[in-house]
């Protein structure tokens, strides 16, 4: 189960705005101080550990720039919540070991309300009205995946279960 | 089942398979290039104390950073070629060109393949009738640390185009009009499977611009089903093969998407929004002070060729800098030896190095805050080119050109082939 407070943003917002390409050359930490930059220059600064993002359709599109979720994580934010994801950003999500909660009523989340969400039984819960918004279920093939905090974390318990 | 269907399925060792599916997969063959590959994947592979399984299944290129324009770009390249020296890759291709390019050119994807590339534009390759998959770092060091890989199994959109382009109207033109109607999330999910009789007046390189623009249009990926035109490329190549699966006549599509190829016009997508697509006829006064081509996108030897067809004999105009970046020395070494080349720069073009180039806003001949450009590329999300406040339209090489000798953007068809 995750609880945090929420940041809005809207439909279509995709991995250069995230994370400029000017940007990549950098480190992880300079990149993080960047995040979500296109369309919300001082987010890096005002965003605090365990917050959430909430977002419209289509999150995360364009370059596959893994960094663009790792940016995100490592400024504390611990899920992603979207009304429907670009695939490669989904992955990288999951990879990185960030939640990413495909829900269709997104939209019905506002700025700044907490919300609780459990990734297995597909759900968010608004806090401050109590309303319950349906989620998409993570497959529990992927939930494995996030679980382990992330692919590598996921492949080191694989390999050390000698399955690998 | 569909063709996408088909190599899933026997990436997953099964008969069948049905969308929405959860499986693992072997992959056939993967790509990394220098910006989300060894400088992102090696540190992982040293924390989980493994190496690269199958060196021979793996192909990196270095096309982001070249040529280095400073100190921390030159140590990405070192840190490339260490890697490709560590684990010992056999294929390694540093300023060949562009990766989607390259691996197409030298006739590493053949149809029937899963492939996988750490890139958004690997999509591209599914021109040769591989599934070829995006995906980003971390998921390329899975693949390559055990050879597999997790896909949803995905539906299927059939895009059907009946009836050849016009003269003066590109690939770029019809892929633009099927992004503008569907929006960026209109294939979210999906496989874009391409077939009818447009392709069949359209080489590879052609086609490629209609699965490279499937990254645009969310898709998972775009694919055109092998045919003659497939394997002849690839026998060019010395690459023999037979042709590859091919989508059961009883497969189910999701949905189907006709299009007439014959009433396609030059169009372009306006700032900020790939998406926001008009006929040139409907756009009003658009002036341009940078005319770019450049990108697997939009520079390989036919978008050169297809530039050159509006230029022969005109000059670019005042006030505005025409940049090539050509997607491979092997486009422009084509296009050196039968003349195109030269007539680009008489025309008054500057020909910029092989690579990524301006398209990630990471090479030369990035935009600035006052510039308005016209650009072969496939995106132009604010900021992606340079500063956030440049202005970027996309455009087909014809329209780019016609752009370059105007001053501003205009239907390039009185200008395609008739000598200025």
């Amino acid at each position: 189960m995750i609880e945090g407070r929420v940041w809005r943003f809207g439909d279509d917002v995709d991995t250069d705005a995230i994370v400029p390409g000017k940007y990549l050359i950098l480190s992880m930490p300079e990149i993080a101080a960047h995040a979500m930059e296109g369309v919300m220059p001082d987010f890096a600064e005002l965003v605090r550990p365990g917050d959430v993002i909430v977002a419209g359709r289509n999150f995360g599109n364009g370059s596959s720039r893994e960094v663009a979720a790792r940016a995100i994580l490592l400024l504390g934010v611990r899920a992603v919540i979207a009304e429907s994801f670009a695939r490669i950003f989904f992955r990288n999500c999951v990879n990185v070991g960030l939640a990413p909660i495909e829900c269709p009523e997104a939209g019905l989340i506002e700025k700044g309300q907490r919300v609780r969400i459990d990734l297995v039984a597909g759900r968010v819960d608004i806090v401050e009205t109590g309303k319950r918004l349906e989620a998409v279920p993570l497959p529990a093939e992927i939930n494995a995946i996030v679980e382990s905090g992330g692919l590598e974390g996921f492949l080191r318990h694989r390999a050390g279960r000698g399955t690998t | 089942m569909t063709v996408a269907e088909k190599i899933i399925a026997r990436g997953a060792q099964r008969s069948e398979v049905q969308p929405d599916e959860v499986l693992w997969v072997d992959v056939d063959l993967a790509m990394i290039h220098d910006s989300g590959g060894p400088r992102r994947i090696w540190p992982m592979l040293e924390q989980l104390g493994v190496g690269v399984r199958d060196p021979d299944r793996l192909v990196v290129v270095a096309d982001h950073y070249v040529p280095a324009k400073d100190v921390a770009a030159a140590e990405i390249l070192e840190t490339t070629r260490a890697f490709v020296d560590e684990f010992g890759i056999p294929r390694f291709h540093e300023a060949q060109g562009i990766a989607h390019t390259v691996m197409i050119e030298k006739g590493y994807l053949q149809p029937g393949m899963l492939y996988v590339g750490g890139d958004s534009h690997t999509c591209t390759g599914g021109v040769l009738g591989c599934l070829a998959l995006g995906m980003g770092s971390t998921d390329l060091l899975g693949v390559v640390v055990t050879g597999r890989t997790w896909l949803r199994v995905p539906h299927t959109v059939r895009v059907q185009i009946e009836g050849s382009l016009s003269a003066g109207v590109g690939a770029k033109d019809l892929i633009l009009t099927i992004i503008g109607e569907h929006g960026m999330a209109g294939g979210l999910y999906r496989v874009l499977e391409y077939g009818g009789s447009a392709l069949d007046g359209m080489d590879v390189e052609e086609r490629s611009v209609l699965t490279n623009m499937c990254a645009e249009i969310g898709a998972k990926t775009g694919i055109i089903p092998s045919d003659a035109v497939t394997v002849e490329y690839l026998a060019d190549r010395g690459v023999d093969v037979e042709s590859g699966p091919q989508s059961d006549p009883d497969c189910s599509y999701i949905e189907t998407w006709r299009y007439d190829g014959s009433a396609i016009e030059p169009v372009v997508a306006r700032p900020h929004r790939h998406d926001d697509v008009v006929p040139i006829a409907e756009l009003g006064s658009a002036p341009v002070t940078r005319a770019y081509i450049g990108a697997c996108t939009g520079a390989k030897y036919t978008d050169l060729s297809m530039a050159a067809d509006v230029l022969r004999g005109r000059k670019v105009a005042p006030g505005v800098l025409l940049q090539v970046a050509p997607a491979s020395r092997e486009a422009l070494a084509r296009a050196v030896g039968d003349g195109t080349a030269a007539t680009l720069m008489e025309a008054g073009a500057h020909i910029l190095s092989t690579g990524c180039g301006a398209c990630p806003g990471i090479g030369s001949g990035v935009l600035g805050p006052g510039e308005t450009c016209i650009s072969t590329t496939s995106r132009n999300t604010r900021g992606r080119m340079g500063s956030p406040l440049a202005q970027v339209y996309l455009g087909s090489p014809y329209t780019v050109a016609a752009a370059a000798v105007a001053g501003e953007i205009v239907d390039p068809r009185p200008m395609v082939g008739s000598h200025g």
